[in-house]
């Protein structure tokens, strides 16, 4: 980290770019001057990036629970019908390998530029792989749980919400975690290409200002709650799950 | 009469166009508060009866009946034990034994109320908050048992509930489960492969043949509880359960190994003597 970091501040002060290139992380290069800590604590200061920060939680919070909901029904229709299977199942796996991305110019035409595009495009982007991970969950739970709960007396959705879901607690929250990566990098996409307000709105400004250390700014919050999401979240749901129910962990 | 199986067959799918005949005119009644047990060779189809009573799966032909009723799904008045015990491990030890009582709209505190005293039934009383990956395989055995204790049922079938466990455990659970059988009364059907536990624990042991299965024979155990294993009794009738047995073993090991192949008899009897019947 340290190396990286005076790596970096000796190439901004090696005057082989110009600063708006590669600016200072931590020491101005002339007095007064710009560096990317400066630029991060007053955006934070002047609610520039936090504001930025929220439209982009919100946006993804929403993308990301459409698709959670999607996923989940979709899995446990691929799990429960075999024709399902045969058809939607087929179909995701195909569906799974597109970048979401690539949906932003159908989105557009669909629902204008704005909001609803860059929520289509989330959504879709997580959708796939909760899909794929939440119906390996439901068909994997073992049947010595399920007729188990059968004669105890329970069935359908009973059966599905004491059962089937638990049991595949597990598998669900890997796929929480890699549609949640797929969420994050969608929406940069469609900020970046067509956002109003939201960090990757915010990182096209930086570009179009040449303020590399707005980009990097954001940069850092971008990699924060990544991190954050990742470690506090998605981990520590893991841990608990293989802890409490002395799963492998 | 509790359960009558009658003309029952079962056969599995096998690949593409073949298939299993896994059970073959079973004929099976069993009265009202009987204990009894179904010996035979691992893969001879206990199982598969056993899920065909508790209505987890359907014969091919032939009828099921429990209580008069003509079985056609699960239901709580034919409860099940399993070898793995079956236990949610994501709810704790009471959340577990109240499952059932809840769905049968019990209140949450009479539910709670009838659970302990279940736990309390196998020893468990203190264990309510415990996950049962916290509990040994004897305690997960226990809760199994009280959970389905519990719901009150018809029939209790037990699927080699015991076969996991150390010999000093089966041994208690064996106590344990003679006694409650003494004190509720329930018609317990017991499915085991080894001879020294069906003689120990029930009324009357089914022998299956195997390949297809089939219900070979009948032994009445007529011993006084709690059953000694030196018992003259018990030692006299399992010799004989023992040399029919050897004949199912004798066929599965010839189909397993070709035509040549010879069972040296009195050598896995002896060995069966030492380890008091276990693993035939
Ligand atoms: N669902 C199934 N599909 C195909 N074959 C099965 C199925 N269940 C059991 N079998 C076969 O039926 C035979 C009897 O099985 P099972 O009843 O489990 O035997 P046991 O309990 O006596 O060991 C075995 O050969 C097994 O492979
Ligand atoms: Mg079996």
């Amino acid at each position: 980290m340290i190396v990286i970091v005076s790596t970096w501040e000796i190439i901004s002060k090696s005057n082989l770019f110009p600063t708006f290139m590669f600016p200072p992380l931590l020491i101005p290069n002339d007095p007064g001057g710009v560096t990317v800590l400066s630029t991060f604590v007053n955006g934070l200061i002047s609610g520039q990036i936090l504001e930025a920060t929220g439209v982009t939680l919100s946006r993804l919070l929403v993308g990301f629970a459409i698709a959670v909901v999607l996923g989940l029904t979709f899995g446990f229709l691929i799990s429960r019908y075999k024709w399902v299977d045969d058809t939607l199942g087929f179909f995701v796996t195909a569906l799974q390998s597109i970048p979401s991305i690539v949906w932003f110019p159908l989105a557009i035409v669909w629902f204008g530029l704005g909001n609803i595009s860059i929520l289509f495009i989330v959504a879709i982007g997580a959708t796939w792989t909760m899909t794929v991970n939440s119906s390996t969950g439901f068909k994997n739970v073992p049947s010595l749980y399920l007729n188990a709960a059968r004669t105890l007396g329970s069935s359908g959705f009973h059966l599905a919400r004491t059962v089937i879901l638990p049991a595949s607690v597990p598998h669900l929250i890997s796929g929480l975690r890699v549609a949640w990566a797929f969420a994050w990098r969608a929406i940069m996409a469609g900020e970046l290409l067509g956002g109003s307000g939201g960090l990757g709105y915010l990182l096209d400004m930086g570009r179009s200002l040449q303020s590399m250390d707005l980009v990097l700014s954001i940069m850092i919050v971008i990699g924060i709650i990544g991190t954050i999401m990742d470690n506090q979240v998605f981990r520590r749901m893991e841990r608990s799950v293989a802890r409490k129910w002395g799963m492998g962990a | 009469m509790k359960v009558n199986l009658e003309q029952v067959n079962k056969t599995f799918p096998k690949g593409k166009n073949d298939s299993l005949h896994v059970l073959q005119d079973i004929d099976l009644k069993i009265e009202a508060g009987e204990f009894v047990s179904l010996l035979g060779p691992s893969g001879c189809g206990k199982s598969t009866i056993l899920n065909l009573i508790a209505g987890l799966d359907h014969p091919t032909s032939g009828d099921v009946y429990v209580n008069g009723q003509k079985v056609k799904g699960p239901g709580t008045d034919r409860v099940v034990v399993f070898q793995q015990g079956g236990l949610f491990p994501w709810m704790n030890v009471l959340d577990n034994v109240t499952y059932g009582l809840l769905l049968k709209n019990m209140s949450k505190k009479e539910a709670q109320e009838k659970a302990m005293e279940g736990l309390r039934m196998v020893h468990l009383g203190n264990f309510t908050k415990s996950f049962p990956h916290e509990l040994s395989g004897g305690m997960k055995q226990r809760v199994a048992i009280a959970r389905s204790l519990v719901m009150d049922p018809d029939v209790l079938l037990m699927d080699e509930p015991f076969a996991a466990l150390d010999e000093q455990t089966r041994i208690i659970l064996h106590q344990e489960l003679q006694e409650i059988w003494e004190k509720t009364g329930k018609t317990i059907l017991f499915i085991t492969h080894n001879i020294r536990e069906a003689l120990t624990l029930s009324e009357r042991v089914l022998l299956m043949s195997t390949r297809p299965g089939a219900i070979k024979n009948s032994f009445t155990v007529q011993a006084s509880r709690p059953r000694d294993p030196s018992d003259s009794v018990l030692v006299q009738l399992e010799k004989r359960v023992m040399s029919e047995l050897e004949e199912e073993m004798e066929k599965v090991l010839k189909e397993e190994f070709g035509d040549g192949y010879r069972l040296k008899t009195s050598a896995v009897r002896d060995r069966n003597r030492e380890h008091m019947g276990d693993h035939i």
